[in-house]
């Protein structure tokens, strides 16, 4: 099991960003629209039609860009306009994807940060607390 | 002695889940629909079919399942509160939670036998406002607003044989409960219209230079330096210029916390102890509701020994909006 308090080391958030970020959002993409063909998925994403969402991960100095098209999850450029955009920590992240931690409490604590559509912030956070995890993420992530 | 019933948060099925499976006597939820329910987010509460599951889980282990259906009906809209009463007494829910009297009028002609509580938005802060609400509606609960002293809740149950509900944990208001207008200001939406303070539409966070802005309808409501804790992005909660000094002008963002004060909710007899957060997620309602059964359960047990643990304080702490926990009006030496 991986701790559940650490930040990785700085240099990453210095050379993360002059990596390609592409791999990121494919990755992303990759894994939400694995999900959703196997059914472990099942959620209605059509609000986000047409949307762009940013995820970056700043110790990682990674972005994860992507953009719901045509009922499908697609990488966006990196430099792509995002409609909203959330920030954390790798391991803030992972508490997320736990449930071990809720989001208005790192929000509190400015752990985790929303820029844009607070709505389709806030309507995509409570759709994923609407969705049982399936028993095979959480021993993913735990 | 009573043991108060513990009443917990659900603003989906997983959260109903963990309040359930953490010890939760009671749940209390809302209906996705038009704005019947103080707690109208996006995406946030239970449909059909989800309200149907969330019933027959908590059922299914013994416990009770509360709807809030505590907004003001609007004028000529009357029948989407009342269709969310039709579908909580269908739903076979415990008790409907309400503070317009129009509708617990409707509620008392139509379902009769569907048990009825006074929210905390109906702002019944006395006896006799109670003991009135019983007298025309057959409310059986009273929840009460937190602008009382401990003496004065105590005063309330001495005169009443209406069950009486305080709240326990969670983000404090500037407790106009069912009064508040402000955010309507800035928004044009409000807790008891339309069942949201700061609707998320007119929040904007922006980081800036010098720090993050909060911004509601594009009006600054507050600056986070880095590591400055935040609140939410209310208006009562917002830092202002008043007098050439730049400061919380209504409230700071704080959370109640009544823990310490257990034996003495025990000993006056209140029924049931809320906890406040339908906004929040499972992991919050599961860490919430652990430490509360067992607190509750260490009071029930001995409350001439009881002292809360520090593990208590650090778990209920670390979820709480703002820097401080109090115990809010229970304890303060003014009336």
């Amino acid at each position: 099991m991986l701790p559940t308090d650490f930040r990785l080391p700085k240099f990453l958030s210095e050379i993360g960003p002059k990596l390609p970020q592409r791999p990121w959002s494919d990755a992303l993409c990759a894994s939400l629209e694995l999900a959703r063909f196997t059914k472990q998925l099942e959620a209605d994403f059509s609000f986000l039609e047409g949307r762009t969402l940013r995820i970056v991960i700043e110790d990682l100095g990674a972005r994860a860009t992507l953009r719901y098209v045509n009922g499908h999850f697609r990488p966006a450029a990196g430099d792509a306009d995002a409609d909203v955009s959330f920030r954390a920590a790798t391991a803030d992240y992972l508490k997320l994807l736990r449930r071990t931690e809720d989001p208005d409490t790192l929000f509190f604590q400015r752990k985790l940060r929303i820029e844009g559509d607070t709505e389709l912030g806030l309507t995509l956070k409570n759709l994923l607390d609407s969705i049982e995890p399936p028993a095979w993420f959480s021993k993913l992530v735990a | 002695m009573r043991k108060p019933e513990l009443v917990c948060p659900a603003g989906g099925l997983p959260a109903l889940k963990a309040a359930v499976d953490n010890g939760a006597d009671t749940v209390y939820m809302g209906l996705k629909d038009a704005a019947t329910n103080a707690r109208n987010f996006s995406g946030l509460n239970f449909d059909l079919s989800t309200a149907r599951d969330g019933i027959r889980y908590a059922h299914g282990k013994g416990r009770k399942v509360l709807m809030a259906i505590n907004t003001f009906a609007q004028a000529g809209e009357e029948p989407r509160w009342h269709k969310a009463i039709d579908t909580a007494a269908e739903l076979g829910v415990d008790a409907v939670i309400l503070a317009d009297m129009g509708l617990l009028d409707y509620a008392t002609r139509t379902h009769p036998q569907l048990r009825r509580h006074l929210s905390v938005q109906g702002s019944a802060t006395n006896y006799e406002a109670i003991n009135l609400c019983r007298d025309l509606f057959g409310i059986q609960r009273a929840v009460l607003p937190r602008v009382l002293t401990l003496p004065q809740v105590e005063h309330v149950i001495a005169h009443t044989d209406v069950e009486i509900e305080v709240f326990g944990f969670g983000s404090l208001c500037v407790m106009v409960e069912g009064r508040c207008l402000l955010s309507s200001y800035a928004t044009g939406e409000s807790p008891n219209t339309a069942g949201v303070c700061s609707p998320a539409k007119a929040v904007r966070w922006v980081e800036t230079p010098s720090g993050t802005e909060a911004r509601l309808s594009g009006i600054l409501i507050d600056q986070y330096k880095a590591d400055e804790p935040a609140g939410y992005p209310t208006l009562c909660k917002g830092r202002f210029e008043v007098n050439h000094e730049t400061y919380y002008a209504l409230e700071e963002p704080t959370s109640l916390n009544i823990v310490s004060a257990l034996p003495d909710l025990l000993r006056i007899g209140v029924a049931a102890i809320k906890v406040e957060g339908r906004q929040r997620s499972p992991a919050y309602v599961a860490e919430v509701t652990r430490t509360l059964r067992a607190a509750l359960d260490a009071a029930c047990a001995d409350p001439a020994r009881f002292a809360p643990k520090p593990a208590w304080d650090a778990a209920l702490g670390k979820v709480s909006e703002g820097q401080h926990v109090t115990l809010g009006a229970y304890l303060r030496p003014w009336k």
